[in-house]
C-alpha cells in the first residue's frame, strides 16, 4: 500500500484552508471546516450556504436528531485486479486528506459513521474495467465515508451508483498521485424518498486529471458538494453535472474549484432540465483563484432548462480571483424556458408534442453526454432521460 | 385537388382580460397551383389568419369553418395540421436551444412523410436545397434560428417549405427584412415550390415589393378583419399606387 500514497498532501490541504478562510468564498460560510459537528451551529436557514435548503426535508441530517438505524445503506464494491478495497475504522490515516467537511452535515457525517471504504489503485495500475460501487439505500438513517486514492499514474473510471431509499449524509475523498486519471462518475438514481447529502473532495496531484460526472435524477433532496484543491502544479479538473430535476424535488450542487497551486486547470459544466411543481435546483458555482495559482486556466458554466410552469432555479456562479497572472477565468450561467411558442414551432412543423419535447431535451443534454467518454455511461443516461420524459406532464 | 376551405371565420384573443375579436368572417378558397396574396394594412388581421389556420393556441375561433380537401382542420392538433399538409413560414421563426437544424430538419421531413428519409438521399436533397438558397453548409450544425440573422431566418424557412412539401404554404411576411438580393433568393425558393403545381400559396405582405418575384394569381385586400376587396395582380399596383386609405377608413367605420 505504501507505494500508493502520494506526497505531502496533508500540509497543502491545511494550506488551503488556511488562505481560503480570508476569501468571500471562505467566509460567505458561517463556520469555517472542522471534521467535528460541534463547531459547526445548528442551521436556521438564513445562512448563505443553507438559504436555499429546505432543512424541514433534511430529517434530522443538519441538526443531530437522525440517528443511524444500522440499516440504512448496503454498498458493495467490486472491482477489478489491480483494486485494493478495505473496510477500515474511523482512525485510519488515508481518512480526510483530501478535505474537510464546510458545512454542518458533512461534519455530522463525519463525526457518525463507523466504518469506511477505502479503494486504493496501485501505483501505474491501468484499470481495464471500471470499479463499480453500489450504494442501495434500504430505508433507514446512515453515515458513511468512502476514500478512493489512485498512485502515482494510475488510471481508473469508478462508478457510484445510489438507488433506494435513504436519508444518508456521507464524504467521498478522492486522491489523485502525481499523473494520476481517475474519472468518477457519481449517479443519484434514488426513490423519491430519500434524502442525500455529501461533500466529495478532490485532491489532485502534479500533472493528475480528475474528472467527475454527477448524475442527480432521484430523490426527495440531493445536496452534493463537488470540491476540488490542488496538491501541485499541472492537475487538471473536469467537473460535468447533470440532473433532472422533477416535481417536488430539491436537488442542489455547489462546487468548489480552489486553485490554490499554478498552473493548474479547471472546467466546470453543469446541466439541469426541471419540470413539474416545485421542482427546485440550486448550482453554486465557486471558484477561487489563489494569489498563489498564477497560469490558472478556469471556467465554469451553468445551464438550465425549465421544462414547465411552478420550477425553480437558483444558479449563483462566483469567481473569485487574486492574481492577475492567469491564463483565463469565466463563467456563465443561463437558465431558460421550453415555451409555447417553441412548442408551437416544432409542432407547427408536424412533430408531435411529446417528441418535441424530446428533441429539446435530448438536444440539450446531448454535448454534455458526449463530453463523458464512457459509452454505456452516455447510453444508460440518455435512457433515462427518456424515462424522465416520459413520466412527465 | 388539394383545396383549403375558409368559410366565415371569426378569431378572438384574450387581451387584458378582455376578448377581442380580431377575424371578423373571412371567406377565401386557395386551390393547388394557386397563389394567394393577402395584403393589408398592420393590425388588419392578416398574421392572426396565419397563425390561426395553423392552430396557435393563443388564438379562439369563435365560428365558422375550415377545411383541407373536406376534413375539419380546426379538430386537428397543430402537428396533425402540418401532417395533413399546411405549412406556414413564419414571420418570427423562434430559437430551439440545443436542437441542430439537421436533426430538426430530418424529424420534421419524418414526420409529416410518415417514414424516416432514406439517409443518402436525404443528405443529398438538404444539401442541394441549401445550395440552391445560398445557404452555408455549416448551417445544419448550428442550432435551429438560433443566433440567425434576419434573412437566414427566412431562408431556413423556405429550406423546410422546399422540404417539406405541404399541400398548403402560408407565407407569413416572408419579406419583411430582407434585403433585394436576399428576398430574391427566397422567392426563388417559393416559385420552385409552386412549378410544382402542387401547393397552393397564400402569401400574406404588408409591401407589394415581393408581387414583382412572386406573382400573385388573386390578391385580396385584408382589411378590419376580413377580405375588403379581391381582384387580379391589378389590385396590387392599385395598392402600390393608393395605399390602404380607402380600405382603413371605410373598416373604421364600420
Amino acid at each position: 500500500m505504501a507505494e500508493a500514497q502520494i506526497s505531502p498532501v496533508g500540509s497543502t490541504t491545511a494550506g488551503s484552508i488556511a488562505v481560503a478562510a480570508e476569501s468571500t468564498v471562505a467566509t460567505r460560510m458561517s463556520a469555517p471546516p472542522s471534521f467535528d459537528v460541534a463547531d459547526f451551529p445548528v442551521p436556521h436557514g438564513r445562512e448563505e450556504e443553507w438559504r436555499f435548503t429546505p432543512l424541514e426535508r433534511l430529517r434530522g441530517l443538519h441538526d443531530g436528531t437522525a440517528v443511524a438505524t444500522g440499516d440504512g445503506v448496503k454498498v458493495v464494491v467490486e472491482a477489478p485486479s489491480g483494486v485494493t478495497v478495505e473496510t477500515v475504522g474511523r482512525d485510519d490515516a488515508r481518512i480526510g486528506k483530501a478535505g474537510t467537511p464546510v458545512d454542518r452535515v458533512a461534519a455530522q457525517a463525519y463525526s457518525s459513521f463507523q466504518h469506511a471504504s477505502v479503494v486504493t489503485v496501485a501505483k501505474e495500475a491501468v484499470l481495464s474495467e471500471p470499479v463499480r460501487i453500489t450504494v442501495h439505500g434500504e430505508g433507514g438513517v446512515a453515515y458513511g465515508h468512502q476514500v478512493i486514492e489512485l498512485g502515482a499514474f494510475a488510471e481508473a473510471v469508478v462508478v457510484i451508483d445510489h438507488t433506494g431509499d435513504a436519508v444518508l449524509a456521507a464524504n467521498v475523498d478522492y486522491v489523485l498521485g502525481d499523473g494520476a486519471k481517475l474519472t468518477v462518475v457519481s449517479v443519484q438514481d434514488w426513490d423519491d424518498t430519500a434524502v442525500h447529502v455529501g461533500q466529495h473532495n478532490a485532491l489532485v496531484g502534479r500533472d493528475a486529471s480528475f474528472k467527475s460526472i454527477i448524475v442527480t435524477f432521484g430523490g426527495d433532496l440531493v445536496r452534493l458538494h463537488p470540491r476540488v484543491a490542488y496538491a501541485a502544479p499541472g492537475g487538471e479538473a473536469e467537473l460535468f453535472g447533470l440532473y433532472f430535476t422533477d416535481k417536488g424535488q430539491h436537488q442542489e450542487h455547489r462546487l468548489l474549484v480552489d486553485h490554490n497551486t499554478p498552473h493548474c486547470k479547471s472546467n466546470a459544466v453543469y446541466k439541469g432540465a426541471l419540470q413539474g411543481d416545485g421542482a427546485h435546483a440550486v448550482w453554486i458555482g465557486d471558484v477561487l483563484i489563489q494569489a498563489a495559482a498564477e497560469g490558472t486556466d478556469t471556467y465554469e458554466m451553468n445551464r438550465n432548462l425549465v421544462l414547465t410552469d411552478g420550477a425553480r432555479v437558483d444558479s449563483v456562479p462566483n469567481l473569485e480571483i487574486e492574481t492577475g497572472e492567469i491564463v483565463g477565468a469565466g463563467h456563465a450561467s443561463a437558465t431558460g424556458r421550453f415555451d409555447d411558442e417553441q412548442l408551437f414551432y416544432l409542432q407547427s412543423r408536424g412533430i408531435p408534442a411529446e417528441e418535441a419535447r424530446r428533441l429539446v431535451v435530448r438536444g440539450f443534454f446531448a454535448e454534455l453526454v458526449q463530453q463523458i467518454g464512457l459509452p454505456d455511461v452516455e447510453a444508460r443516461l440518455l435512457d433515462k432521460i427518456e424515462t424522465e420524459l416520459k413520466a412527465s406532464v | 385537388m388539394a383545396t383549403l376551405e375558409i368559410r366565415d371565420l371569426h378569431v378572438s384573443v384574450e387581451a387584458d382580460n378582455a376578448t377581442k375579436e380580431i377575424l371578423k368572417g373571412v371567406d377565401l378558397t386557395v386551390k393547388q397551383g394557386e397563389t394567394h396574396a393577402i395584403m393589408g394594412p398592420n393590425g388588419s388581421g392578416k398574421s392572426t389568419l396565419a397563425y390561426s389556420l395553423a392552430g396557435h393556441p393563443k388564438y379562439t375561433i369563435t365560428s365558422g369553418t375550415v377545411t383541407l380537401d373536406g376534413e375539419d382542420v380546426l379538430e386537428m392538433s397543430v402537428d396533425e395540421r402540418a401532417r395533413a399538409g399546411l405549412f406556414l413560414a413564419m414571420q418570427y421563426p423562434v430559437e430551439i436551444p440545443g436542437v441542430s437544424v439537421s436533426n430538426f430538419l430530418r424529424t420534421s421531413a419524418t414526420a409529416v412523410r410518415g417514414e424516416a428519409p432514406k439517409l443518402r438521399t436525404w443528405v443529398k436533397e438538404v444539401k442541394e436545397t441549401m445550395a440552391q438558397l445560398q445557404m452555408d453548409p455549416a448551417f445544419a450544425e448550428r442550432n435551429v434560428n438560433e443566433g440567425f440573422s434576419g434573412g437566414e431566418k427566412k431562408r431556413h424557412e423556405i429550406l423546410q417549405l422546399e422540404l417539406l412539401k405541404p399541400k398548403i404554404a402560408i407565407l407569413d411576411e416572408t419579406d419583411s427584412g430582407l434585403d433585394v438580393d436576399a428576398l430574391k433568393t427566397v422567392s426563388e425558393g417559393v416559385n420552385r415550390v409552386r412549378e410544382t403545381g402542387e401547393v397552393g400559396t397564400l402569401l400574406i405582405t404588408h409591401y407589394t415589393r415581393i408581387l414583382k418575384y412572386i406573382k400573385p394569381d388573386y390578391v385580396h385586400v385584408f382589411a378590419n378583419g376580413r377580405i375588403a376587396a379581391s381582384g387580379g395582380a391589378e389590385l396590387a399596383d392599385q395598392l402600390e399606387n393608393e395605399g390602404y386609405e380607402a380600405y382603413t377608413k371605410g373598416g373604421a367605420s364600420a
